[in-house]
């Protein structure tokens, strides 16, 4: 399959990755997927003391297009506000990345991630 | 060796010899005579390299000459022996016909068509290690079973099958049994006086020959009757007709030969490679080596990586050309078929690699891939949500995942 050079970036060099306190208060974290279907997005956000998200990481179990569409997603997260993070659509995601139709589940799976993670942090509140 | 990635594929097909390809130049050129041709000195030189190439692929397998049917490769040996025998003797029989889950294509959509065509068949689950039970092959047998195809040596995780036990069961209920053995030939001793079998499969590209050329071991004793599937001028006494592909043969009857005088050699070498390769995997953790270790060729290696998803990890190992679990270059995600017969997860399925070595394998081959799997895994299992999990101790059977 040929995967585009930003593809092959965020791959190569995954943004953010790692785990933030999912007991923290200000921490929300959101997990989509499911192993037997090939993916599985670990999404974390964390809000600052301004309702802004100061800090984003990853962890995902998927093919190269899943990997990179996590990573961008935690770039576009920071320095938002939660109503701006829960605008982020799908579309976007897959546009940046020009992912082929076959990968389109991939950028679906980011924008579920992302809704997840916030509505973690609200229940949290 | 530029940029190409180290080639660890040798059951998807094998470089020609250049001791082969040596052998075959002249018979595109200069001897391009037609072997069929009786009245001039062209024909008979082309037609004395066809015969000495069928004595040294019936040497390899300990058959007589006339017992080899030249084909275009295995996939059509396979559907002449598989058809044209069902077709021969299913008037008298009946119309059952036993396989394995785990075969080629090649055997497996023969059957299918035969299915189609109004037969039975019953496609057996091979044991978690990849082999046939015998109780359980004797219990398909039907009296008006009247074929049976297995493969000897597995190509995705080359198991070797028992042969002999499975061909005197058939002997025993009067079974046509045909063997596709395109991953055995230079990798087991294959003994056509000793072995119960009528119909064996040859293909020269798994055996340091060219493409396009396999043959077709037809016993004469009992003689086995096939109809053709290929008619036209008669060649191979009826069997398969089509001009003889004479440089082609030439170098199937070379690759052979050379398989036969270093097999011995060469497979000491190939065990030593095997070994490492299987010590270096296995120190990751949680790998599952697919296939039975004991009854296998050394030549294969299919080891399914836990926790890491297959696509990913092809892209991760791009610097060694292997063949993966994971048919990840289509859009379908199907994880194969065979490794599924076996009652392996589909995640364990999808991230199977297979590693096939041979005679042009170094040394130094072996020991960068190791390297590069354990540095791509660990980089993959860093990324990876289950593996975390796993490492904090979930059971990760018992999580509710939200479908998509």
């Amino acid at each position: 399959m040929a995967y585009s050079d930003k593809v092959l970036d965020h791959y190569e060099n995954p943004r953010n990755v790692g785990s933030l306190d999912k007991n923290d208060p200000n921490v929300g974290t959101g997990m989509v997927g499911a192993p037997a279907c090939g993916d599985v997005m670990k999404l974390q956000i964390k809000l600052g003391e301004n309702g802004i998200i100061e800090d984003a990481k990853f962890k995902t179990y998927g093919c190269g297009s899943a990997i990179a569409s996590s990573s961008l997603v935690t770039e576009m997260l920071k320095g938002k506000t939660l109503d701006e993070a829960e605008s982020i659509k799908n579309s976007a995601i897959a546009e940046e990345l020009a992912l082929p139709p076959v990968k389109i589940h991939c950028s679906v799976l980011a924008e579920d991630a992302i809704k997840a993670a916030i509505l973690d942090l609200k229940n949290k509140k | 060796m530029n940029n190409l990635p180290i080639y660890m594929d040798y059951s998807a097909t094998t470089p020609v010899d250049k001791r082969v390809a040596e052998k075959m130049i002249p018979f595109i050129t200069e001897d391009f005579g037609n072997p069929a041709s009786r009245s001039h000195p062209y024909g008979w030189t082309a037609e004395k390299a066809v015969e000495e190439a069928r004595r040294n692929v019936a040497a390899l397998v300990n058959a007589d000459a006339r017992e080899i049917v030249w084909t275009s490769g295995a996939t059509e040996s396979n559907n002449l022996a598989i058809k044209g025998a069902a077709e021969f003797y299913s008037k008298d029989k009946g119309k059952h016909i036993i396989t394995s889950a785990t075969e080629h294509k090649a055997v497996i959509d023969a059957f299918r068509e035969l299915e189609r065509l109004g037969y039975e068949a019953t496609y057996l689950t091979p044991e978690p290690n990849g082999l046939i039970n015998i109780d359980k092959f004797r219990a398909a047998i039907r009296p008006d079973t009247v074929l049976t195809s297995l493969m000897m040596v597995n190509n995705e995780i080359g198991v070797i099958q028992d042969i002999k036990a499975i061909g005197d069961e058939c002997r025993k209920n009067n079974i046509i049994f045909h063997v596709d053995a395109a991953q055995a030939t230079g990798k087991v001793v294959i003994d056509l006086e000793d072995l119960p079998v009528d119909l064996m499969s040859f293909s020269a590209h798994k055996t340091y020959g060219p493409k396009g050329i396999g043959a077709l071991f037809v016993r004469r004793k009992p003689r086995i009757r096939i109809q053709a599937q290929m008619h036209g001028g008669g060649h191979e006494r009826g069997m398969r007709s089509g001009t003889l592909a004479t440089h082609q043969i030439v170098g199937m009857g070379e690759a052979f030969k050379i398989a036969r005088e270093e097999m011995e050699m060469e497979n000491q070498r190939i065990k030593t490679l095997h070994q490492k390769l299987l010590k270096g995997l296995t120190e990751i953790e949680e790998v599952y080596v697919n296939g039975d270790l004991d009854h296998r060729v050394p030549h294969n290696l299919n080891i399914s990586f836990n926790y890491v998803e297959g696509e990913s990890l092809i892209m991760a190992i791009k610097d060694i050309a292997v063949s993966s679990g994971s048919a990840c270059t289509s859009a379908s995600l199907e994880p194969s078929y065979v490794l599924r017969a076996l009652g392996r997860s589909d995640e364990l399925a999808h991230s199977s690699i297979r590693f096939s070595i041979g005679r042009f394998t170094k040394d130094s081959d072996v020991e960068h891939t190791i390297k590069i799997l354990k540095e791509k895994i660990g980089k993959l299992r860093e990324l990876s949500p289950l593996w975390e999990m796993f490492k904090d101790g979930v059971d990760l059977e018992k999580v509710e995942w939200a479908a998509h």
